[in-house]
């Protein structure tokens, strides 16, 4: 007890050093400017280095190096989803995200954002065949005009859903846009020229319209809170405008053109003479607000989401109870090959399947996405399905099916009046549980340009710059999806039971 | 030599389980009316013998003969002969097997309407009738879990009785029912083999076999040796 001033005295030491500690590599510059971008984007903004796929090269790249050679940092890398660039800068999971990014009011309203330092001018891309007729957006009321989710593009083809009557079709990336219109899945693509022109020479058949759409500068995004790094950045930008180091990285990727310099020019050197940011969508005034004006689509997406589920879940129940009869009752040869189909089902993702099934199988046949999207997750839910009554058509007592022979019923009859009736009722709970995961589960179909309830919520939050009201708006909305069926599964269980 | 009413002729049978002899050189008859019980300790192939009778199992060697029809060893049951079969036994399980997700009156009317083509009102109303006759006619509503193991039993017996079978098989009928109830289902027993039915009944129980049953015979080393 002597020594019971030691233990507090050794506590404060250690707790002083290590605020002493904390406050020095606070104090220590950065060595590194952490940018996020999204890979998956592709050429000429971000890409795997085909040389070295452990390195990203393109467009973007260059200039997170001239921004760090500029700050006398290191530039680092973070993969990023493009949707999600947004909110992953807000919340500090790196400095800067590079990557495409189209200045907008709205992220104006919520981020710090950077002097543009490219401009772009959006374009229809068109089947050579329909470059006549298909000039503007009102020529394509009725048609299927593809675009990249939460762009600007998408804004402009919501907007003229309303005022031509075009049918938005937004797709995960910037490829796909372009091989569907190529073989008629959609009847244009509205997107900037970078990306028309890479469509464009990977597809023959397709032809860029000149007459632009709408213009938009691509800008760098920070934390609302690191203005000062932001300023520091617009600070690099203007000199290397200046200097030509941005023309260089601009022409080493073949993206020069006479919008550029007239962009610069417009600059001045501290950034002030901002032009002005094209959008269809105004800031957003408040989340209320933004709520109010989302609440029709997401509540429409609500219902899409709905039919796709009880739709896949009918052709998924109908696909299992085929295919655990046949492994039941079958011939080795027919049990052999249910069992690869099942196993080759379950050890496959579901986004890999829906990928075959609409783009892989597109040059065999060209499904429609809400087909394709029915039936991949059918057909993924039906392999789970057979084995639930598979399990469940085996677990019925040998004695009731003994019984049901010595009554003189046939192996049909059994299995209608006997066996299936009490496999059904051993299925319903995990039937129930597989029901709630497909409901979920069909948010993967977004992948293959379904927008359905949680798309819908990424597009609401890319928007307004967060994931608090959209989240659980969405998740409000998957709750009330489930619960219902929940309920009424324990209300048959019980009736059972009783 | 068969008598001529005979019902069940079973002739130098023997049964396997796996590779194990269960019962070897089983002869015995059971005639019209006649109530037999198999007595025996456990694994001494009572059950295992109702199981060939019914077409459950295969049998190795002999014959077992059904009012006529004749089961062989080495040959699978063909349809037709299977139909013909269950026409002939009715069998009582130990755990009675009703179908659980149907009523008691359902359990009874289900094979009269699906393998005898009968009409469903006119299938019900003879079901109502038998559940009646055996005592468990306020039960009709009933499902199998709801029934005590003494209903269950006499629902099982209705059941096996609807498709009109002259010969009923019934394993170890007392297995679960207390004394006073033995004596009731002795008494059902002995009205049924009056009423022109063949019965075979396989027990633990000797009271209740001499109770019942016309002829007892013992299971002893895979044989059975009458009493």
């Amino acid at each position: 007890m002597t020594h019971s001033w030691r233990q507090p005295l050794v506590m404060f030491v250690c707790a002083g050093v290590v605020i002493i500690c904390a406050e020095r590599v606070a104090a220590q510059a950065p060595t590194e400017l952490r940018w996020g971008g999204d890979s998956e984007g592709g050429a000429p903004f971000v890409e795997a280095d085909p040389n070295d796929p452990t390195r990203v090269v393109g467009f973007e790249v260059d200039i997170a190096q001239l921004l760090a050679s500029g700050l006398g940092r290191t530039p680092r890398f973070i993969q990023s989803g493009f949707t999600t660039l947004d909110s992953s800068v807000a919340r500090g999971d790196f400095d800067i995200a590079l990557s495409g990014i189209e200045d907008s009011p709205a992220r104006r309203a919520r981020l710090a954002v950077t002097t543009p330092y490219y401009q772009f001018r959006e374009i229809l891309t068109v089947r050579e065949a329909d470059a006549a007729r298909f000039r503007t957006l009102a020529d394509l009321r009725g048609r299927r005009v593809a675009t990249l989710a939460a762009t600007l593009a998408f804004d402009m083809l919501n907007a003229a859903q309303g005022e031509h009557g075009v049918v938005p079709v937004p797709y995960e990336d910037d490829v796909h846009p372009y091989s569907d219109l190529a073989i008629g899945r959609v009847d244009a693509v509205l997107l900037d020229y970078v990306l028309a022109d890479r469509g464009v020479h990977r597809n023959p058949g397709l032809a860029n319209q000149p007459k632009e759409i709408g213009v938009g500068y691509y800008v760098g995004i920070l934390s609302p809170s690191n203005t000062a790094l932001r300023d520091q950045i617009d600070t690099i930008l203007a000199h290397a405008m200046r200097d030509g180091r941005l023309e260089a990285i601009v022409r080493r990727w073949n993206m020069w053109n006479e919008d550029q310099p007239r962009l610069y020019t417009r600059l001045s050197g501290d950034g002030t003479n901002q032009p002005s940011v094209v959008g269809s969508m105004a800031p957003v005034a408040s989340t209320w607000e933004a709520v109010r004006r989302y609440l029709p689509a997401l509540l429409n997406a609500t219902l899409i989401t709905l039919t796709l589920s009880c739709v896949s879940m009918v052709l998924a129940v109908g696909l299992g109870v085929l295919i655990a009869s046949g492994r039941v009752y079958g011939p080795a040869s027919v049990r052999m090959v249910l069992l690869a189909w099942v196993e080759i089902i379950r050890g496959t993702p579901l986004l890999l399947q829906l990928f075959v099934i609409y783009f892989g199988l597109a040059t065999v046949v060209q499904l429609p996405a809400f087909l394709a999207a029915l039936i991949g997750l059918g057909l993924n839910y039906g392999a789970y399905e057979s084995e639930i009554y598979r399990g469940a058509l085996e677990a019925v007592p040998v004695g009731q099916l003994d019984a049901a022979r010595t009554l003189g019923l046939s192996d049909r009859q059994t299995l209608i009046y006997v066996r299936a009736p009490q496999a059904f009722r051993l299925a319903l709970a995990p039937m129930t549980n597989d029901f709630v995961a497909l409901l979920k589960d069909s948010s993967l179909v977004s992948m293959i340009t379904v927008v359905e309830l949680t798309k819908q919520t990424s597009i609401f939050a890319a928007n307004i710059g967060s994931w608090v009201v959209p989240g659980l708006l969405c998740g409000g909305m998957y709750l009330v999806l489930s619960l219902p069926f929940a309920h009424l599964a324990r209300r048959i269980e019980k009736t059972w039971r009783a | 030599m068969a008598r001529v009413n005979t019902v069940l002729d079973v002739a130098s049978l023997e049964l396997r389980r796996a590779a194990r002899v269960i019962v070897r050189d089983v002869s015995f008859t059971a005639g019209r009316g006649e109530v037999v019980a198999l007595m025996g300790a456990s694994g001494t192939g009572k059950t295992t013998i109702l199981r060939a009778v019914a077409g459950l199992d295969p049998i190795e060697r002999g014959t077992i003969a059904i009012d006529g029809l004749r089961l062989e060893a080495g040959r699978a049951l063909r349809r037709d002969t299977r139909r013909e079969l269950h026409r002939r036994v009715g069998m009582v399980f130990q755990f009675h097997h009703l179908f659980e997700h149907l009523t008691a009156l359902h359990n009874v009317w289900l094979a009269p309407v699906h393998v005898q083509r009968q009409g469903r009102v006119e299938a019900e109303r003879r079901a109502r009738q038998l559940l009646e006759h055996l005592g468990v006619g306020e039960r009709a509503d009933a499902f199998p879990r709801q029934l005590s193991g003494g209903e269950a039993q006499r629902v099982a017996i209705a059941r096996a009785l609807a498709v009109g079978p002259p010969l009923l098989l019934m394993d170890e009928p007392t297995a679960s029912l207390d004394p006073a109830r033995r004596g009731d289902l002795a008494a059902t027993l002995r009205q049924l083999a009056s009423e022109g039915r063949t019965l075979v009944v396989t027990t633990h129980d000797g009271e209740f076999a001499r109770a019942c049953a016309s002829r007892i015979l013992k299971m002893q080393d895979g044989r059975a040796v009458p009493v």
